[in-house]
């Protein structure tokens, strides 16, 4: 297997490291940048900003959290600043949790689609219809749903990548999963009601 | 049958923010008991506690590890990363099969 990368050796500027970290972490950097932004050239301009910025903050880093945590971090960090230039009003109210708060006071479907068979379950017409839910959640739920579920981090790590409590964590990632609940209710609603 | 209705009782609601919690089978004892109480009686928290269990059953099916980097993307990172001389070498999970044959 490939050896773990050395933080002492990219600290000490060995650049045959760095080029093994680059090539060990952009694949999930720029899935992440990509999910987030649903944007090929948006992803590739974090992915470099990602790495360029690791580059230069690398003498700063003190080893606490895992590199791959970090890296999320400055991701994340870049990916949620060009939403907000592009789209203020997506994170304008971005105090704790404030996005998705009155989920539990609104209506929920309840269909129950949870016997259908796999088949029908796992059709690419669902994954196109999931994907299309995921990317419409609100940024600071889609980024703990992305990093949670996806990039398959624990509770701390992402927190520690957010910047926010555990419990904030978890909240979000129920927020999430309830709202894609809700998005996959009404579609085999329609379909178990015949609806094209 | 589907109906889109508010959830009966207060008891539903607040039980609702821990489903997610329940179905990953982290939540704490206390909890799991009331809930699994309160499911023995509501019809609709069952419903909601099947599809949402289902829900993530299809995220971690159809949703693990893609897209890949594609290749284009890679060399232009190398490149503006000024790490162009370590672009021949094997990539590491090994996609961008056309570069790493060369
Ligand atoms: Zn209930």
């Amino acid at each position: 297997m490939t050896e773990p990368i050395s933080l002492e050796a990219l600290k000490a500027g060995d650049k045959a490291e760095f080029a093994r970290f680059v090539e060990t972490h952009s694949p999930a950097i720029y899935r992440l940048a990509l999910r987030m932004l649903n944007n090929p050239q948006d992803a590739e301009d974090i992915l470099q900003e990602t790495f360029i910025k690791a580059y230069q903050n690398l003498p700063r880093f003190d080893g606490r959290s895992k590199l791959s945590t970090w890296l999320y971090r400055i991701a994340t960090n870049e990916a949620l600043m060009l939403i907000r230039r592009r789209k203020p009003e997506a994170l304008s109210v971005d105090a704790p949790v404030s996005n998705g708060e009155g989920l539990a006071q609104e209506a929920l479907e309840i269909v129950d689609w949870s016997h259908m068979p796999e088949e029908s379950l796992l059709s690419d017409e669902v994954r196109r219809y999931l994907r299309q839910a995921i990317d419409r959640l609100p940024p600071t739920l889609k980024a703990v749903f992305l990093l949670r579920e996806i990039e398959g981090l624990s509770t701390r790590e992402t927190a520690e990548v957010l910047g926010l409590s555990e419990a904030a964590v978890k909240t979000r990632l129920s927020r999430a999963r309830l709202a894609l609940r809700e998005r996959l209710s009404v579609y085999y609603r329609d379909r178990l009601e015949g609806k094209p | 049958m589907s109906t889109s209705t508010p959830l009966p009782s207060s008891q539903c609601r607040y039980l609702l923010d821990s489903l997610s919690e329940y179905v990953d089978g982290t939540l704490q004892e206390s909890l799991c008991l009331e809930i699994e109480r309160h499911l023995a009686e509501c019809d609709n928290c069952r419903v909601v506690v099947d599809t949402l269990r289902r829900t993530v059953y299809l995220v971690q099916t159809l949703e693990q590890a893609q897209p890949t980097l594609p290749s284009d993307v890679r060399v232009r990172l190398f490149h503006k990363l000024q790490l162009d001389e370590f672009l021949e070498g094997d990539t590491v999970e090994g996609h961008n099969a056309e570069i790493a044959e060369r």
